[in-house]
């Protein structure tokens, strides 16, 4: 008898491969969606890099963050100021991005990892506040009321609306494919085991080794650094940064926990699922204005009560379904037992 | 002469603070519950004393013997019906339904009350002042300090004298022997988070006079009240209470250098005191 063990299923690999024409599909949509739903898609793209990157912090590594809205903004005003102040091209500010969110998110996570638990989330929140006083004190970013971006800058990024709008919805998925990418790469690595562990159980995770402070710090100082890229992103198709706008609790955090909630925390579908529902949700519901946001909260508590898996634990304790080769199976025992 | 009366206004502030604080302690200490709707239920108090006061003309010092005991019914109710489903080993439930019921409320309170800034009336109590040698202090935040001391110590001698601070203590220690021991633990949380509410009431009423509130002023004094939390010690009352000056005299002392800097200030002596005490000042219990 031969036992296999494999990450590997039939659908997971049925879904890699139909990847591939969607995202030569995606890549084309500058050709056949109109400029309204490419903005739209762009956004879409955007705030599921957000959701997998936070479902990595709380739903993986146990480091609910009630205040990723600090690397978001910081994302955000870092690109305005690498372009408008040092007068650095785009493409080449993005990079730079990426690496001061790294910089900056390891001194801050010292300090706040002393926090534990619950009392971890405010404290991740009294950051965001502290990143979002600071920059509105910097004038030269517009203080407290914000600054727009340069139009020269935005018309060295290519020629002509269209195309600007064609290249913003490009850095966009690939910034999604970027993250998701890093997600599952750091997920099947030697890291990634560690990190299940965790999820699963942390004193079990101790005990077998695992060096849980590294491991943390190593998923926050990631995810805060491309947090910080989608921020730039994020500013750059609004072209207009205000630190109420940048740091904004119910944007950047509110939505993207309830679209993980709803979609399923700690998988790596979930956020995928939960935004295509959450974008569903507001395109139809989004007139309600206030009653929308009550709804979503009601919905997002009575799944953490009723259902804490979210719909996509939902289909995979029902059916066993994982879109991503990422948890390994074993083969060729039932067939003994049988 | 200015710097003394900055560290003097930011003491009596603390005093207020300590009344965020000591709520958010109570029920931590007793369930390990952090509610991050702490500041909106503040923020609540507040618009159902400008409720009361609209209705029934009550001035709002008079509308607490209502605030008080609503706000109470409201937290056992929010604790029997909704949280005590999330209590357990994970984290998770809690936090994510405390911070969905933060986003209702708030959104809540915009469809009754709309977004425009109110404030409680309390009439010529506000104004009022007394000198004190050099410097002149409110009478109002003076109310507020002292308010705050006897809450402080009334909930000391709940939690070491009385029946019900022993079932409080006897479940934070071991929730299930607790149990065996015949307490009702659903009914213990409930009460807590009762008690947390109606000081979540006093401490909304006095914000009301202090300052114009809106819907989305919730954030703020969640984090306000932490912050004296953790400055003062896990578990420590008393501390709460320390930590509540501390962040007060640090918010004065920074809007004195600029204005810009008031609540920045609070946030850094914060962050300070996190990096060097981590447990804060006067450590009771681990987190």
């Amino acid at each position: 008898m031969t036992l296999i063990v494999t990450r590997r299923t039939r659908l997971s690999t049925a879904w890699l491969i139909l990847l591939v024409p969607i995202v030569l599909l995606l890549i084309a949509a500058p050709w056949w969606a109109g400029r309204a739903d490419l903005r739209l898609m762009g956004e879409i793209a955007l705030y599921m890099s957000l959701a997998v990157l936070w479902n990595l912090l709380a739903g993986y590594a146990g480091l609910v963050s009630v205040g990723q809205q600090a690397y978001v903004g910081f994302g955000g005003y870092l690109f305005f100021a690498l372009t408008m102040l040092a007068g650095l091209h785009p493409y080449a500010a993005l990079p730079l991005v990426v690496l001061a969110g790294f910089v900056i998110s390891a001194p801050v996570a010292v300090l706040i990892f002393r926090l534990r638990g619950a009392y971890f989330a405010i404290g991740t929140w009294v950051v965001a506040e502290v990143f979002r006083l600071s920059f509105a004190q910097v004038s030269a970013l517009g203080g407290g009321s914000g600054t727009s971006l340069s139009p020269n800058i935005v018309r060295s990024l290519a020629d002509g609306r269209d195309a600007r709008e064609a290249v913003a919805w490009w850095l966009a998925l690939g910034a999604v494919s970027l993250v998701i990418g890093a997600v599952v790469w750091l997920l099947r690595s030697r890291q990634g085991v560690a990190l299940t562990a965790i999820r699963d159980n942390e004193l079990a995770a101790r005990s077998l080794g695992i060096d849980i402070w590294r491991t943390k710090f190593t998923v926050y100082v990631l995810v805060s650094g491309l947090t910080a890229l989608i921020g730039a992103l994020i500013f750059l198709q609004k072209l207009r940064i205000s630190p109420d706008a940048a740091f904004s609790a119910n944007d950047w955090t509110a939505f993207v926990i309830f679209i993980v909630v709803i979609g399923g925390i700690g998988t790596l579908e979930g956020p995928i699922l939960g935004t295509l529902v959450f974008f569903a949700l507001r395109e139809t519901l989004a007139d309600l204005g206030t009653v929308y946001l009550i709804a979503l909260g009601i919905v997002a508590i009575v799944i953490m009560l009723f259902a804490p898996r979210g719909l996509w634990g939902f289909l995979r304790d029902r059916w066993g379904v994982e879109l991503f080769p990422l948890s390994r199976r074993v083969s060729g025992l039932a067939k003994k037992e049988a | 002469m200015d710097w003394l009366n900055a560290i003097l206004q930011g003491t009596l502030l603390g005093g207020l603070y300590a009344l965020f604080a000591a709520g958010l302690s109570l029920i931590f200490g007793v369930m390990r519950l952090v509610n991050i709707a702490h500041g909106d239920l503040i923020v609540l108090s507040a618009y159902v004393a400008l409720s009361f006061g609209v209705s029934l003309g009550l001035n709002p010092l008079v509308a607490l013997l209502l605030v008080v005991p609503s706000m109470a019914l409201i937290g056992y109710a929010l604790q029997r019906l909704i949280l005590n489903r999330t209590m357990g080993e994970d984290l998770l439930p809690p936090l994510l339904v405390t911070f969905g019921l933060s986003v209702i409320l708030q959104n809540v309170l915009l469809m009754g009350y709309s977004a425009d800034p109110q404030n409680l009336q309390a009439g010529t109590i506000e104004t009022a002042s007394v000198n004190l040698g050099p410097v002149a202090v409110g009478v109002m935040p003076v109310l507020v300090f002292i308010t705050a001391v006897v809450v402080i110590a009334a909930l000391q001698w709940m939690f070491y004298r009385t029946a019900l601070g022993r079932a409080f203590r006897a479940t934070s220690d071991r929730q299930d022997v607790a149990q065996l021991m015949g307490l009702n633990r659903a009914h213990v949380f409930g009460l807590a988070m009762a008690l947390s509410l109606a000081v979540t009431a006093l401490a909304g009423v006095f914000l009301g006079i202090r300052t114009a509130f809106d819907p989305a002023a919730g954030g703020a004094r969640l984090i306000f009240g932490f912050e004296a939390v953790i400055i003062g010690g896990l578990g420590n009352l008393w501390g709460t209470l320390a930590g509540g000056v501390i962040l007060g005299v640090a918010q004065t002392l920074g809007a004195k250098i600029d204005p810009g800097y008031q609540i920045l200030a609070g946030h850094i002596v914060f962050l300070i005191i996190l990096a060097l005490r981590p447990r804060g000042l006067f450590p009771r219990i681990d987190g």
